[in-house]
This record gives C-alpha cells, sequence and structure tokens, in this order.
C-alpha cells in the first residue's frame, strides 16, 4: 500500500495537502481541472518534490528517489512512446537500454500478444491508431515490472467506447499481476467502472480514498459540488 | 557529473578560445593615439556604409515584402525559398555576379552603353552598398514578411468589411514593430562584412575598419596598429551585440513563409501591377547575377588550374572540419547561458579573432603554416549562434514531450542522447551543420591575414584569380564554389529529413 503522510506542495501560488493511504487495487483520483489531481501524481512519480512530508510504499520511504528507482511505473497523457523508435524499441526500453538479448526480444513479442498487437512489433508509433498507441504504452508500463502503475489520464483523446475498452484491459491485466493502479480521471464513469475506491481531490486538500460504491452513493458536500448533484 | 560538467567545459572553451585572442589584440593594442585620420575615416565609413546599407534594404523590402505577402503567383514559393539562400552564397560568389551585371562589362553597362547613358562603376562606396543590399535585401523581406504573415486573417477580413484602410489601421503598427529590429540585424551584419570592402572598397572613401586591419597586417606588416584597429572593431561589435540582446531582433529563420492569407486589399488593377514590379524588380535583382556566375562559369569549369583543385579540397576539410567542432560544442551550449556565450561570436568578429591568433601564434610558428586550424576554428565560433539559435527551441522541446518519460525508464546521461535527444534533434541537426559547411566553405575572412598561396581555400584562391584578372578561371572556380557550398547545404540538410 501508499502511504502520504503529511504531504504539503507548493508551487506557483498552488498549495495541496495530502494525507491518505492507497490500498492495492485500482483507486481512481476525480475532481475538477487543476485542482491537483496530476499533480499527486507527478510526486508520487518522483517529478516533484513536496515540500514537506513523507511518500511510503510497504512501509519504506520512497520520496528521496530518482523517478526509475521508485517501484512505480505511469502512463502520461500523451508521449508515452518515442515517435522515432518501433514499437518493440520502445517496449524493449522498459528492459535494457542497449540491444535486447533473444529472451528479452521474445518478452517484448509477449507482451505485445498480452495487449492484443500481436506482430505489430516493426511498426513506428505513428502507423497505429490512437487505441494500438495505448495498447504499447500499456505493453511497455507491463514489462517494467512495477508494483504501482500511475495512470494520468492516457485514454483521454479515445471516444468513449474504446476509452471503457482501454480501462477494462487495464484492471484486468493488474488485476491478474497484482499491480495496484491509480488512475486520474476527470469522468465519474471511469472511476465508477473501474475503480475500488475513489480519491477527491477538491479545495487544496486530497481526501482519503473511499470505496467507490458508496462513496458515490452518498456523496459528501464536496464531492456532490463536483458532480453538480446537489 | 559528467553531464552537468559539459555546458562548462563548453562554455570556458568558447569562452578562452573568444578571451585568449581578444586579451592578446588589447595587449598588443597601442593607445587610439597611434590612429590616424585613414583611420577615423574607415571608423566613419563602416558606420555609414553599414546604416545605408540597412536602411535601402530595409526600404525596398517593404514594398516586396508587401507584394509578396498579397498576391498569388507561380513561382511564389520558390522565390520564397530562394530569399533564404543569400545566407550560404559564399560573398566572393556573389561579388563575382554582381560584377557580372553592374561591373564595367556588365550587362547593365553594355545596355546602357548601346542606349548612351553614361558608364557606371561598381568599385568604390556604391559598390560595397549594392553588395551589402543585395545580400540583406532577401533577409530584410523575410523578416518583414514574417510580420506582415503575422497579422491574424481575421483582422483582414474585418478591415474589409468595414472597407477601412489596411495600411494605416494594421500594416503601419505592424511595420513600426518590425522595421527598427530588421534595420538592427542587417547594420550589424553589415559592420563585419569584410569580403565585400575587400574585393569592391579600398582607398580612401571606402575602408572598413576590417579592411584597414587586413591592410595594417599585409601592406604596413604594423601588426600594434593592426591590433589597435582591431581593438576598436572590437568596441563596435560589443556595442552592437549589446544592442541586438536590447532588441531581441526575431531571427529570419522561420518557417512556414510560403502560407498565402486570403487578402481583400491590394487586389485592384494599380496595386496588382505595382506589386508585380516589384517582385520582378527583387527577382531580376536577386537572380540575374547567379545566373550570370553559372553561364561564365560553365566554359572555366572544365579547365581549372590544379591550384584551384587543390584549394577546394582544402576548403572542403576546414568545412567539414568547423561542422563537426561547432556541433560539438553547440549541443551542450544550447541552454539560455549557452546563448549568451554563443553571443560573443557575434561581438567578436571573425577578423578581430584572427588578429589576436596571429598574434599569438607569430612568435612560435609562420602564421601560413596556422591557417586553416584557425579557419577551422573561427568558421565554428563564428557560425555557432546561428547554430545554437536553432538547436535550442528544439532541444528543450524534445525535453519537454519526453524527458519524464525518459526519467521514469531510468535513461539519462550519454544514454539519453543516443536514445533519445539525438535521434530527435536530427532535422535540426541536419539544417545547423548544412549552415555551417556552407557558411565556412564559402569564408573569405581570417584567411586572408593567415594564408599564403600554399594554404589557400577556395575562396581565397579565386579572389587571387581576380586580383590576378585570370578571369576566366575566377568565373570556373566560383562556379566550383557555388555548387560545392550549395551541395554541402543540401547533402547535410537532407540527410537530417531522411527517414524523419
Amino acid at each position: 500500500m501508499l502511504d502520504l503522510q503529511g504531504i504539503e506542495i507548493a508551487q506557483d501560488g498552488f498549495r495541496l495537502s495530502a494525507n491518505a493511504r492507497f490500498e492495492t487495487g485500482f483507486t481512481a483520483l476525480i475532481g475538477p481541472s487543476g485542482a491537483g489531481k496530476s499533480t499527486v501524481l507527478n510526486m508520487i512519480a518522483g517529478f516533484l518534490a513536496p515540500k514537506t512530508g513523507r511518500i511510503l510504499w510497504q512501509g519504506q520511504e520512497i520520496g528521496g528517489l530518482a523517478p526509475a528507482k521508485r517501484p512505480v511505473s505511469i502512463l502520461f497523457q500523451d508521449n508515452n512512446l518515442f515517435p522515432h523508435l518501433t514499437i518493440a524499441a520502445n517496449l524493449a526500453l522498459a528492459l535494457i537500454t542497449r540491444r535486447p538479448s533473444a529472451k528479452q526480444q521474445a518478452r517484448v513479442a509477449e507482451a505485445l500478444e498480452r495487449v492484443g498487437l500481436p506482430g505489430m512489433g516493426g511498426r513506428r508509433p505513428a502507423e497505429l491508431s490512437g487505441g494500438q498507441q495505448g495498447r504499447a504504452a500499456l505493453a511497455r508500463v507491463l514489462l517494467q515490472d512495477r508494483p504501482l502503475m500511475l495512470l494520468d489520464e492516457p485514454f483521454s483523446a479515445l471516444g468513449p467506447a474504446l476509452r471503457a475498452e482501454m480501462l477494462d484491459l487495464v484492471a484486468r491485466l493488474a488485476g491478474e499481476r497484482g499491480i495496484a493502479v491509480i488512475m486520474v480521471s476527470h469522468a465519474p464513469e471511469d472511476a465508477a467502472r473501474v475503480a475500488v475506491q475513489t480519491a477527491l481531490v477538491a479545495d487544496g486538500t486530497l481526501h482519503p480514498p473511499r470505496d467507490t460504491g458508496p462513496l458515490f452513493a452518498d456523496p459528501p458536500a464536496g464531492l456532490r459540488a463536483y458532480l453538480g448533484t446537489a | 557529473m559528467a553531464q552537468r560538467a559539459l555546458p562548462v567545459i563548453g562554455a570556458i572553451l568558447v569562452a578562452g578560445l573568444v578571451i585568449g585572442p581578444v586579451v592578446a589584440v588589447i595587449w598588443r593594442a597601442g593607445g587610439l593615439t597611434s590612429l590616424g585620420a585613414p583611420d577615423y575615416a574607415a571608423l566613419w565609413f563602416t558606420l555609414w556604409q553599414a546604416a545605408v546599407s540597412a536602411a535601402v534594404s530595409v526600404a525596398l523590402a517593404i514594398p516586396v515584402a508587401r507584394a509578396l505577402s498579397r498576391q498569388r503567383f507561380p513561382g511564389r514559393s520558390l522565390l520564397i525559398a530562394l530569399l533564404g539562400a543569400p545566407f550560404i552564397l559564399p560573398v566572393i560568389v556573389a561579388v563575382l555576379g554582381l560584377l557580372a551585371v553592374f561591373g564595367g562589362n556588365g550587362l547593365v553597362n553594355r545596355l546602357g552603353g548601346a542606349m548612351g547613358l553614361p558608364r557606371m562603376d561598381i568599385y568604390g562606396y556604391h559598390g560595397v552598398i549594392l553588395a551589402h543590399v543585395f545580400f540583406n535585401l532577401p533577409l530584410a523581406t523575410r523578416l518583414i514578411l514574417q510580420g506582415w504573415l503575422a497579422i491574424p486573417a481575421e483582422r483582414f477580413r474585418l478591415a474589409a468589411s468595414l472597407d477601412a484602410p489596411v495600411g494605416r489601421l494594421l500594416e503601419w503598427p505592424m511595420l513600426r514593430r518590425i522595421a527598427p529590429g530588421a534595420f538592427a540585424v542587417i547594420f550589424v551584419i553589415c559592420l563585419t562584412s569584410f569580403a565585400v570592402a575587400l574585393t569592391l572598397g579600398g582607398g580612401p572613401r571606402a575602408t572598413t575598419v576590417e579592411l584597414a586591419i587586413y591592410q595594417a597586417f599585409k601592406f604596413d606588416f604594423d601588426l600594434g596598429k593592426a591590433a589597435t584597429l582591431a581593438l576598436v572593431q572590437l568596441a563596435l561589435g560589443v556595442c552592437a551585440a549589446l544592442a541586438l540582446l536590447l532588441l531581441s531582433p526575431p531571427d529570419g529563420f522561420g518557417a512556414g513563409l510560403d502560407r498565402l492569407q486570403q487578402r481583400w486589399d491590394g487586389q485592384a488593377g494599380a496595386a496588382r501591377i505595382g506589386d508585380v514590379a516589384w517582385i520582378a524588380f527583387a527577382a531580376l535583382f536577386l537572380l540575374s547575377p547567379l545566373a550570370m556566375i553559372v553561364l561564365a562559369g560553365l566554359p572555366g569549369l572544365v579547365s581549372l588550374p590544379p591550384e584551384v583543385w587543390w584549394a577546394a579540397l582544402r576548403s572542403l576539410t576546414v568545412a567539414l572540419g568547423a561542422t563537426a567542432l561547432t556541433l560539438v560544442l553547440a549541443l551542450p551550449l544550447a541552454t539560455r547561458a549557452g546563448e549568451l556565450a554563443g553571443l560573443l561570436g557575434v561581438a567578436v568578429s571573425g577578423l578581430v579573432l584572427g588578429t589576436g591568433l596571429f598574434l599569438i601564434v607569430q612568435p612560435f610558428i609562420r602564421p601560413a603554416e596556422a591557417a586553416l586550424p584557425v579557419t577551422l576554428m573561427v568558421n565554428a565560433l563564428m557560425a555557432l549562434p546561428f547554430v545554437l539559435r536553432i538547436l535550442r527551441p528544439e532541444l528543450e522541446a524534445a525535453r519537454a514531450d519526453f524527458g519524464k518519460l525518459a526519467a521514469t525508464l531510468g535513461i539519462t546521461g550519454w544514454t539519453l542522447w543516443r536514445i533519445v535527444l539525438l535521434p530527435r534533434l536530427r532535422r535540426p541537426l541536419g539544417f545547423a551543420a548544412g549552415l555551417t559547411a556552407a557558411l565556412s566553405m564559402g569564408d573569405l575572412g581570417v584567411i586572408a591575414l593567415f594564408a599564403d598561396g600554399d594554404h589557400a581555400t577556395l575562396p581565397l584562391q579565386l579572389y587571387g584569380l581576380m586580383g590576378a584578372y585570370r578571369m576566366e578561371a575566377a568565373q570556373g572556380a566560383a562556379l566550383l564554389l557555388l555548387m560545392m557550398s550549395l551541395g554541402l547545404f543540401w547533402l547535410l540538410d537532407r540527410g537530417g529529413r531522411a527517414h524523419a
């Protein structure tokens, strides 16, 4: 599980405080735009240092580690694949920065199969559709094999049906491997679809996550304001 | 960390390469009392010709840019692309082309003579200004055209629907903003233009400070005086660089200049005829010297003397070496601070650097022995500001787009350059390499101070042939130099685009 203890973020007049525990499983972060959902992910991933507070993974402090040393993988909104490299070369970077061995190439091929892109390793990202690019990026994240996966609205450019399909795929593959997922979303229906727990980010605070079903059934005041249900 | 150290090492190297010669110049320079009336005349002429050249270039560029911005005609994209060509055109080649058109036996005099007009002489101050306008009219046109294209299309639509005066409402405010910057850039370029003054100027009424430095070396053998003059030129350059820094004018490399906006003004008969006349004037003025180079050069090209081929080989070596050195220096320096360091190259002209380097090496070796390495180094430093301007935005974009992804994958240091940054920079690197190689290939500056016949580059060899009145060989060599400069640019630029 991930613990955020006494976190205070301050940058350019923006402030956010967080005291929350994320259980393993699928958690959604929802809230109005500009509230700091992506900022929370950036902090967990190591792109942004909090002013104070500790970040613990399974009881171990990870706050001081470089992004690549954290038990974390992340899918961004865009630029998840290097456009000048083939899909296979992109995926291999999750394993090694030199020429991959035959065994590593086999793992890349297997990961592609798992996300439904068998034999597509030779193509460039631009030759793939938006949904296929999302799948390739997901395969890369699976190869990184980190226990915590962060999703910063990576599928927001996709249509509703495709987005739901991708979320189901992420939930299934992460579930199979026991990977915890924290997903930023501005769509409550996405949270309701896949998230076991949901946390609200609003008014400068990351509220502790609660079980998604009961939360939406009886939303507290802050969430009601966001959802627009009086 | 080695990665952090690199920009520092690069900056120190560049600063050392610049400051060392400058210190040598200051060390050796006598007081200003050692300067005589001819030297003050050179200072005055340098400022005066730069101001006139810049003013004429901008004044002519305004109607040409307006015509290009609002008329649609076949060949428009090609003409706009050609406006970028003078940047990589060797000065001495252009001078030879201008001589073929405006010189004693040139086209204009032959036509004018047939009509009984008085002969025109290109040597002297008007030749210097003519050549500077030839080189800078295209740059001014590009800068001002950029201003026109930056006016939002909606404004023209609004003006058309109100039948409002486009000139007073939209164009005049834009020109007041853009034209001073364009004037400043061209003024600075003309302050340090050595080869034009060398070939077309001279004498009491058309000697620039840089030409006076050269003459102090070559004719007076007076290193102290050369150093003092170099100090004067350095002061000019520093003032100019500071002025540019404050004005921060646009750079003219902007892409997309061949866009065409929908315009409702200037479509009536008289305006169209005027625009066509301006475009025809610009095209004729810019293209006829180039055409003459090709036509006049072809016969000489087949029977070039062997020393020309040797000089071409030397030039090619220097150009490729300068390109490699520039890129090696530019990559770690492509930051805001690095760009400021690169500005040193604007402040310190090639001839000033050359003077300093001459003073440094002369006690130890014969300067001619150092001619090629010194030229290579100076060319690299001269190209550095342009290369940094091209690379920095692209490098910043690559870091912004892919920095986080690389960080999560643990790609750092050399690996980051190999896997991410260099591949992302391929196009601008190719373009920058092409520019540097072409600039170095055609450079006639510091080499003139150092070289003798055995160490001449192709531009210097060409200058020697002109001085010896071997015009057929000179014209053949000019065509060879033109082909090599444009060819290097084309090859390197294309190398960056392939498979991109």
